[in-house]
């Protein structure tokens, strides 16, 4: 694999729902290792951006590519694009009738055929790391919100992802839980692994991202290293939304 | 003891002739063996049926879910009785004739293979109903979270959506068998040896209807108790803590 090309690589995307365009031109590059972070308002497109990356939701024109794979293609290999792409939800979907341990470890033996002894050597590691130790025989009904999220980072990371995608992974959490997840992905980043984050947390985002993308209404306004973004932005839109939430 | 309790009318006075007359008790039990068999059966082809046609009725080919809801509106809407007739009498007479190991022509489907086809089949479009009742309760994010780790269609159902929606969908579920245990004396009408038909046997020869009336009563109340019990472990047993309580 060319270290120089980027992981992701989106260009010209239009995504419409009917006669609504909810995303327009978007176009930017995410390297190896690199965080990027998409600011904006409710109902920017964010979540769709995020969606398009992974084929859950399909786009009418422009390119991506992830590791090579054109989503676009129709002939795409899913299973394929998607264990090079794991995702984290708003609502982490983790699955209820499975304890923790069977959560993170059903997919790479169902999806990728891999053998269970080693899958479950990961699943404790991978647990252990995001301090859920103690709790693999626990259903998901009986932890909190920012345990079920750290389980679903865990279980994405299970498959062994070149990139990561967070879908406002801490919208759903108290100040004190958000916490435990940010520090969680923060951990993520610092080992190398490539995020895309949709997050209203804009100390995080300053904090983790080398590239925030400000959305709105399907475009993107403004993009830069968050320094600038946060400080210096050059759009009136972009000021008028960061003086709204900071 | 026994000769002490048989009066004049059989053992304990009663006319229960099940206990004192050995073709009566062997007919009786036999009878009780088709209906707990034929029960049996048409419970695991019609879970099956549900199972199959639950997935097919969520499939993305028209004609797919065309077939399955054509299916159940047929099964539904019709009296099982008559469908049971519709298969012995009419396509039955379509089917040829096959010879037997004695040599004899013997009817290529028998009177209890119809049976077990048409009531799997009735039993069954109410399952796939029952199951998608199930489906629909499982929320579309936790379908995208398998989606998103790669899960193929089949393999979500397998491993998600099913046995998610098989908890939903337990209470009905439940219901439904009971009530095809109970559609199984319709067997009688196409001489199917099973609880009723042997009792109406039983009867015609001893006379003593009451007697058989209010020992069916009883030994249906009986079967279909071990039913609900059966369920209630099952749903006892899937019971996940956290989850939906």
């Amino acid at each position: 694999m060319n270290h120089d090309l980027p992981l992701v690589s989106i260009r010209h995307l239009e995504k419409r729902y009917g006669a609504l365009t909810v995303l327009h031109d978007i176009s930017f590059d995410v390297r190896r290792g690199e965080v990027a972070c998409i600011i904006g308002p409710s109902g920017s497109g964010k979540s769709t951006l995020l969606r398009c990356i992974n084929a859950l939701a399909p786009f009418q024109a422009g390119s991506i590519k992830v590791a090579g794979i054109e989503v676009r293609d129709p002939a795409l290999d899913k299973r394929g694009l998607r264990r090079r792409v794991g995702m984290v939800f708003q609502q982490y979907n983790l699955f209820p009738h499975k304890t923790v341990l069977q959560n993170v470890m059903m997919a790479p033996i169902h999806v990728l055929g891999q053998n269970r002894h080693d899958v479950e050597e990961r699943a404790r590691r991978l647990i252990a790391k995001v301090r859920l130790q103690g709790k693999e025989d626990t259903f998901p009904g009986e932890l909190s919100g920012g345990q079920q999220q750290r389980v679903a980072i865990a279980r994405s990371l299970c498959m062994a992802p070149e990139v990561m995608l967070f879908d406002e992974v801490t919208a759903a959490l108290d100040p004190e839980t958000k916490k435990e997840v940010l520090v969680t992905i923060r951990e993520l980043a610092e080992d190398g692994m490539t995020c895309i984050l949709v997050t209203h947390e804009m100390g995080f985002a300053r904090e983790v991202a080398n590239q925030v993308y400000f959305t709105d209404k399907g475009v993107i306004v403004e993009h830069g290293p968050p320094k600038e973004i946060f400080n210096n932005p050059q759009q009136s839109r972009t000021r008028e939304f960061l003086d709204q939430v900071l | 003891m026994m000769q002490w309790l048989q009066g004049p009318d059989g053992l304990t006075g009663l006319g229960l002739s099940i206990l004192d007359d050995d073709l009566d008790r062997s007919a009786f039990l036999w009878g009780l063996w088709t209906t707990v068999w034929l029960s049996l059966v048409c419970i695991v082809l019609s879970f099956a049926i549900g199972i199959a046609g639950a997935w097919a009725q969520g499939a993305s080919s028209r004609l797919g879910r065309g077939v399955v809801s054509a299916y159940i509106q047929v099964f539904r809407n019709t009296p099982p009785l008559v469908q049971l007739y519709f298969f012995f009498f009419a396509v039955g007479s379509l089917l040829p004739s096959v010879t037997d190991s004695y040599g004899q022509s013997v009817p290529m489907v028998t009177n209890v293979g119809w049976a077990v086809v048409s009531f799997s089949l009735y039993a069954g479009a109410f399952n796939i109903e029952i199951f998608r009742a199930g489906i629909e309760a499982v929320p579309s994010t936790t379908v995208e979270a398998a989606e998103a780790l790669g899960y193929s269609r089949l393999g979500t159902y397998r491993h998600v959506v099913f046995p998610l929606a098989l908890r939903i969908s337990l209470p009905a579920l439940g219901n439904n068998l009971v009530n095809l245990v109970k559609t199984t004396t319709l067997a009688y009408a196409i001489a199917v040896p099973e609880l009723l038909y042997v009792s109406a046997q039983i009867w015609s020869e001893q006379l003593n209807v009451r007697t058989m009336m209010n020992l069916l009563l009883v030994v249906y109340i009986a079967l279909v108790g071990l039913l609900v019990l059966g369920i209630n472990r099952w749903e006892r047993a899937l019971r996940v803590p956290g989850l939906g309580r």
